[in-house]
């Protein structure tokens, strides 16, 4: 009996959180896009490992990377951002609300990514030097929308 | 009576004249920028180095209207709030009209052309390191940026440091032009002293302020708060700063952090200024961070 009781409080403590954490507006959404953003900055750091010296640059490997980033870069992820999916409405995000407001050039600075993301793909193959020269153009997109659309770390 | 009157009178003249000689604005001599020719290319590293435009540009100023030095700007302190002036090629609400020695004034004196002191808001006790050759090429090469006609707001700041003449006696107590790392410096960590503490100003955000606002230049680069705001400046000492100096160059050069991810508010525009100097210059101000003194 204590063990089925036991067993029904830790069910209902599952069901209980998994509702809470789908309470949360917008948490599928914002885990997903977390991740892909995640994933182009693994890439990101593979590159940038070459290009600060701290790895041996290897042709193949910074192709890849540079594949990936841009793979990542060009996704149709708009069913990610559902308007409202702010940092108001879910603290697990940073994004603000000007994303969606009237005059937001969110899509510009996406396409700057995926601009900057194929100027690396072309370069990050062929030698460090086009590596090197690439990756400012990807931290510019990077800063460029963070900083216009997502609240500061502090 | 008639003579403890007179006393008092040449006493109280002899004090107003005492007074006027400690607080009086400094200018340079007239000929003090004599024999120096101006390079508008170097104007232009100087110009970035400098970061000129991250306060001088529009608040929301992007690409190439991060020239256009309008003003406008407003930094909050326990002062009272500031507002960047237009420094653009206007003749009349700019400084079009200004020569390099009205350049020098203003950046290593703090004195304005018509002989008043500017607030230390404008970073002159830092600029009050900057060489004389740096400034001539930096007036050259801002005659070459637009005229904006934006009008100049007045700074908000109360009483009593709406009394200008009281800088004299901050500048007495802190306007001063020697290193703060000394000893024996290579060149590249001689070159990253020049754009930390000079031309980059950097410890004006990164160094914390006493109760006058001087920056403690016995905690220097040990990070501070962010006036009125959130958060802090980051403590650049070897002692948090543990990045490579791959880590710094990459950062000031491509506003990426170790993690990958973006740099963020203040230095954002910082990072977009130097963007454009020669690649010596960020791996000399890498140099110099690994010999601040440790800070906690």
């Amino acid at each position: 009996m204590k063990t089925f009781l036991l067993t029904i409080t830790a069910a209902t403590t599952l069901i209980t959180g998994a509702a809470v954490a789908q309470d949360a507006p917008f948490a599928r959404e914002i885990k997903v896009r977390q991740g892909i953003m995640g994933y182009r900055t693994m890439n990101l750091a593979i590159l940038g490992a070459m290009a600060k010296g701290e790895v041996e640059y290897n042709a193949e490997a910074a192709q890849k990377a540079a594949d990936n980033l841009l793979a990542a870069s060009t996704l149709d992820i708009s069913m990610l951002w559902p308007e409202g999916s702010d940092d108001f409405a879910n603290t697990d995000t940073r994004a603000l609300a000007k994303i969606w407001e009237a005059g937001s050039d969110v899509g510009d600075k996406a396409q700057a990514l995926v601009d900057a993301a194929t100027a690396m793909q072309s370069a990050a193959g062929v030698d460090l030097a086009g590596l090197q020269g690439a990756m400012k153009g990807v931290g510019d997109a990077c800063t460029g929308c963070h900083e216009a659309y997502r609240a500061s770390a502090n | 009576m008639g003579r403890i009157l007179l006393s008092l009178t040449a006493f109280a003249v002899a004090g107003t004249a005492a007074a006027w000689l400690v607080l009086r604005p400094l200018p340079l001599p007239e000929d003090a920028l004599a024999g120096l020719d101006a390079d508008v290319a170097r104007g232009e590293q100087v110009f970035r180095a400098g970061g000129c435009a991250a306060c001088h540009s529009a608040e929301t100023a992007e690409g190439a209207d991060r020239l256009v030095l309008r003003g406008g700007k407003r930094f909050s302190s326990p002062f009272g709030t500031f507002v960047a002036p237009n420094i653009s090629n206007d003749p009349v609400t700019g400084i079009g009209t200004w020569t390099a020695l009205d350049l020098a004034n203003a950046m290593l004196r703090g004195v304005s052309p018509d002989g008043r002191h500017y607030y230390p808001v404008f970073p002159y006790a830092s600029y009050a390191r900057v060489t004389l050759q740096d400034i001539v090429d930096l007036r050259a090469f801002l005659a070459t940026l637009p005229a904006d006609p934006s009008p100049n707001a007045p700074h908000e700041v109360g009483f009593p440091y709406n009394i200008r003449l009281g800088l004299g006696l901050w500048k007495r107590l802190y306007l001063d032009d020697r290193w703060v790392v000394t000893g024996d410096l290579s060149e590249a960590e001689t070159r990253g002293r020049y754009l930390v503490e000079a031309l980059g100003h950097c410890g004006e955000c990164h160094t914390p302020r006493g109760a006058l606002g001087a920056m403690d230049l016995s905690r220097w680069l040990a990070g501070a708060p962010v006036p009125a705001g959130k958060g802090r400046f980051p403590n650049l000492t070897p002692s948090k700063l543990t990045w490579s100096e791959a880590d710094i160059v990459a950062f000031l050069t491509t506003g990426l952090t170790p993690d990958y991810d973006s740099v963020g508010g203040a230095m954002a525009e910082v990072v977009e200024g130097l963007s454009g100097l020669v690649p010596a210059d960020p791996a000399a101000i890498a140099a110099y961070l690994k010999r601040v003194a440790p800070a906690e």
